[in-house]
């Protein structure tokens, strides 16, 4: 298929919270109208500190968290609004998600075999032998001896066990996949290994991903094209080196300002003060505009809309 | 230099891991005390019948004889050997903190799952839990007793049913925090059903806890099988319970003070067995809640 | 060179675990100079946390045996002065802030009591005393609108505030020393450039010393002078910044400096060090980078290498490595 696999429209999510004392509960914009697509075999890496709304957003494209309002359409099948469960249910198999956590994201009391075939056991039908064939199959793939599937997942490390994580969603061969942090909480050493089974693992498979990180440098070394979260809202999209040679909006340009880089002799200039707004009471206008360093006088009063500024380059500020 | 070098090395540290569990409980003294005594109690439950002796032949002319060479715990005032009483009173007494404890575990373990996952049920659920939990268990299992007949299987009933809250409660505590783990979000995104996440995945991470609050259950469920017989409505005579024992020789306390007293000793040492085993499990499968000795 | 501030000889730190006895920290030493930054590096099982645990004597009790080494401090060692002279010290001259704002501070207290604490403890000050200082602290940890913030709890405070607050604690009495264990890997990058220069500026303003603990060369390279690289419980080489990044000696800090994703390149894959860290608890003969190393040699897997000079102010655990590099001087 040639056209994007995955379509994202308005998207929004909103959670309802409790508030302590008493109140009506508040409503929480997790997602703030955000749009992008994703075409095959590409890897979008989306950018974003806490609160940027990052992880919502990997979780509301696989089905896990239902949308407030907005499309998402996956491999021309649209999973929100009426007849979502449906759609979501006949492109399932093509979907995976890989986490964040190694030490989460197995289940302690499975042995890793049995966890990388439990989508292969909830879709049904496979018989005894194809299923261990398959994870064996999958073992290998990932780099592991095939003799470890009896194993439980403590007796394995971190990277290890974020192998297995990965083993367990190609189970079913899916197209697309939304990896959560895959390598924060692993050592660097082990960040390398991990960020380039996904890559080896895209070129052999066709896989496209939606790749959530904070490391912008890690980013770098697996994205095709980059998306900048801030507050909720999609700040700027790019083609990767578009975004990393000339970012345009001031968030993209302070984050990239503020990244440690491993040169002693680097100016610095000075770091980005404030911090990011409360998302439970959102100011009118544009979020960043507290902390902007150029914020001009319809900033805090009108919502910036995304627009184009270049080949596939959409920023979502006044000054453009 | 490749990963499976590496994972080869790694071996030796995996055999090791493996059975962790194991090798910790075989070193933390009080589980091994304890597991010694009930094993000992077990055993000398099967063993009954080796005496050769009945635990139910009258023999009056040898009626409230102390403890001596013929009759290791004396006789009661039929002219039974306690001693054989005492044995057979152990196959009854363990095989009812048995049943109570797997019944109670299961139906509990069920409850708690099922609050847990299904959130609209939790409320309903644990509101019936409260209930049972605010009459003392011994009251409660003593009002379903009597309504239900003194039979031993009406002891088993009433007492899985007051302790039915206890376990719930704590798969239901385990279920809730094991649900915010990952490896559901990743079954879920699967498409695992509700049925699929309570049995593969909440039950299975319970089992600890579970485990060790069923062997405070069993405990329990002795020590109220005797307050029961006490009261008339335990398992029925002339079976021997060790409870039951107890209650006949409470009119003769002072004279022949030998009757209550190796059944009762009995109870102490398998509650006292049953705990140690407990808290040694709790030790080992829940490090955080040890203290540090 | 004056005398260091704070000396470390030879500590060694054995922990037992559930997989038996693991020697966390193997003969490490290090200087630090007055006013000076020492980073130390490493990744997990390197025991850079254990060793600045150790400074402080905060390890936990029934698990770990008794340091051995020495640990010189004002002309004495920390490691054998009574519990009494140990708690004046802490806080008081030697501070440490840690890596989880979240759980480091009391959630029942408010902000003005968890700094008042320590100022009445070692200052003796009364509470209305202490609670002025605070927001005087909290002003110096650039916390907008101190006074009111003062009479906070800790949940209204969101990450990199309460970094700033427990750094505000650490500095209250101006310590000499502040160790600052991994203090911005929980903290967003636009939090953690603010919480750095302000490491950075509060060093210069009180002349402090500072020994920053890190997993992260970039900010390594951004805060530190000198830098102590760990491997495994072991100091693998040390070397002033500059150097360090120029030109790396031990083939570890060269492979981890090639394995970190870049910021400003695009690269088609990543150079990575095979393998994975070593088991704390197996003893290997020889260099413990060994099995990754890719120019190990025979003599390497036979014993294990001493640290050896690599030029001026800079050592290095890899003697074939620095006599190769002499060589081609």
């Amino acid at each position: 298929m040639s056209g994007p696999i995955v379509k994202v429209r308005d998207l929004v999510k909103e959670f309802q919270v409790t508030r302590g004392r008493g109140g009506p509960p508040a409503v929480l914009r997790a997602v703030n109208h955000i749009s992008f697509d994703i075409r095959p075999g590409t890897t979008l890496g989306l950018v974003g500190e806490s609160g940027s709304g990052k992880s919502t957003t990997g979780r509301l494209l696989v089905g896990l968290i239902p949308a407030t309002s907005g499309e998402i359409e996956l491999f021309d099948e649209t999973i929100t609004g009426r007849g979502g469960a449906a759609a979501l249910a006949k492109v399932r198999s093509k979907l995976q998600f890989v986490f964040q956590d190694p030490h989460g994201s197995l289940n302690p009391r499975m042995r890793v075999g049995n966890s990388i075939a439990e989508p292969i056991d909830i879709a049904g039908g496979w018989h005894r032998k194809d299923r261990a064939d398959r994870v064996s199959e999958l073992l290998e793939t990932v780099g592991l001896p095939r003799a470890v599937a009896e194993r439980f997942p403590h007796e394995f490390s971190g990277g290890q066990r974020q192998r297995i994580g990965i083993a367990r969603a190609l189970a079913l061969k899916p197209d697309f996949v939304v990896c959560d942090e895959p390598v924060s909480a692993l050592d660097v050493s082990m960040q390398a290994q991990i960020i380039n089974l996904l890559l080896d693992l895209q070129e052999k498979l066709g896989l496209s991903y939606l790749f959530i990180a904070h490391d912008l440098a890690v980013v770098r070394s697996i994205a095709t094209d980059v998306a900048v979260m801030y507050a909720g809202a999609l700040v700027e999209q790019a083609p990767k080196t578009a975004l990393y040679a000339a970012p345009k909006h001031p968030y993209t340009q302070a984050l990239l300002e503020a990244v440690p880089r491993p040169d002693p002799n680097r100016v610095r200039s000075t770091p980005l003060g404030g911090e990011v707004p409360s998302i439970l009471s959102p100011p009118p206008g544009c979020a960043f505009a507290a902390r902007c360093p150029r914020a001009m006088g319809v900033c805090p009063n009108e919502p910036p809309t995304p627009r184009a500024t270049g080949e596939g380059h959409l920023v979502a500020c006044h000054l453009y | 230099m490749t990963e499976a070098t590496v994972l080869a090395s790694g071996e030796a540290i995996a055999a090791r891991r493996r059975f962790r569990v194991l090798r910790k409980l075989l070193h933390h003294r009080s589980f091994m005390v304890g597991f010694i005594i009930v094993l000992a109690m077990v055993l000398a439950a099967m063993l009954a019948p080796m005496t050769g002796v009945d635990p139910n032949a009258m023999r009056v002319r040898f009626r409230f004889r102390p403890p001596q060479d013929a009759y290791w715990f004396g006789t009661d005032q039929f002219g039974r050997d306690l001693f054989t009483r005492t044995l057979y009173g152990a196959q009854l007494s363990l095989w009812i903190g048995l049943s109570v404890a797997v019944l109670s575990g299961v139906i509990g373990a069920a409850i708690g799952v099922l609050s847990a996952q299904f959130r609209p049920l939790d409320s309903p659920l644990m509101r019936i839990m409260d209930a049972l939990m605010a009459a003392p268990a011994i009251l409660l299992a003593i009002g379903l007793g009597a309504a239900l007949g003194p039979q031993t299987h009406s002891v088993i009933i009433a007492l899985a049913v007051a302790y039915i809250p206890r376990t719930a409660r704590i798969v239901r505590a385990s279920a809730l925090v094991t649900r915010e783990l990952e490896f559901i979000e990743a079954a879920r995104v699967s498409g695992a059903s509700n049925l699929r996440i309570m049995f593969k995945h909440l039950l299975p991470n319970a089992t600890g806890p579970l485990l060790v609050q069923s062997t405070f259950v069993f405990a329990y469920a002795i020590l109220a099988e005797a307050a029961l017989s006490f009261l008339g409505i335990g398992p029925p005579p002339p079976a021997p319970s060790w409870g039951n024992i107890i209650a006949e020789g409470r009119s003769f306390a002072v004279q022949a003070w030998w009757i209550m007293l190796f059944p009762g000793f009995a109870i102490s040492l398998a509650a006292l067995g049953m705990n140690l085993l407990g808290d040694g499990l709790r030790d080992v499968l829940d490090p955080r809640l040890k203290v540090e000795s | 060179m004056a005398a260091p501030l704070l000396e470390v000889q030879d500590l060694t730190v054995r922990f037992r675990t559930d997989d038996g006895w693991m020697t966390a920290v193997n003969r490490v030493s290090l200087a630090v100079g007055e006013g000076e930054a020492l980073g130390i590096v490493g990744e997990s099982g390197s025991g850079k946390s254990v060793t600045a645990l150790s400074i402080l004597r905060l390890h936990a009790a029934p698990t770990t045996r008794m340091p051995t080494g020495r640990i010189m401090y004002g002309g004495r060692d920390l490691l054998t002065v009574p519990s009494r002279d140990m708690r004046a010290i802490r806080g008081r001259e030697i501070a440490m802030i840690f890596q989880d704002p979240m759980s480091s501070l009391n959630p029942v207290l408010t902000i003005a009591d968890q700094i008042g604490e320590t100022l009445r403890l070692h200052q003796g000050l009364d509470q209305a005393t202490a609670r002025k200082r605070a927001i005087d602290l909290l002003d110096l940890v650039r916390i907008p609108d101190a006074a009111r913030r003062v009479d906070e709890y800790p949940h209204r405070l969101s990450g990199g505030m309460r970094q700033r607050v427990m750094i505000a604690i650490a500095i209250a009495c101006r310590p000499k020393l502040l160790i600052a264990d991994e203090p911005t890997t929980a903290l967003d990058v636009t939090i953690q450039a603010q919480i750095l220069d302000l490491l950075r500026d509060l060093q210069r303003e009180l002349g402090m010393s500072v020994i920053l603990i890190t997993h992260d060369m970039g900010v390594i390279a951004e805060f530190a002078r000198r830098v102590m690289v760990m491997y495994a419980g072991r100091v693998v080489e040390t070397a002033p910044v500059g150097e360090l990044f120029r030109r790396p000696v031990h083939p570890y800090t060269d492979g981890l400096l090639a394995a970190i994703p870049k910021l400003d390149v695009d690269v088609r894959r990543l150079p990575t060090i095979p393998g994975s860290i070593p088991d704390p608890t197996a003893m290997i003969p020889g260099c413990r980078y060994g099995p990754r190393c890719p120019q190990v040699q025979e003599a390497c897997r036979r014993e294990a290498p001493e640290l050896v000079p690599a030029g001026p102010q800079r050592e290095a655990r890899c003697p074939p490595r620095v006599a190769a590099m002499r060589a081609n001087l």
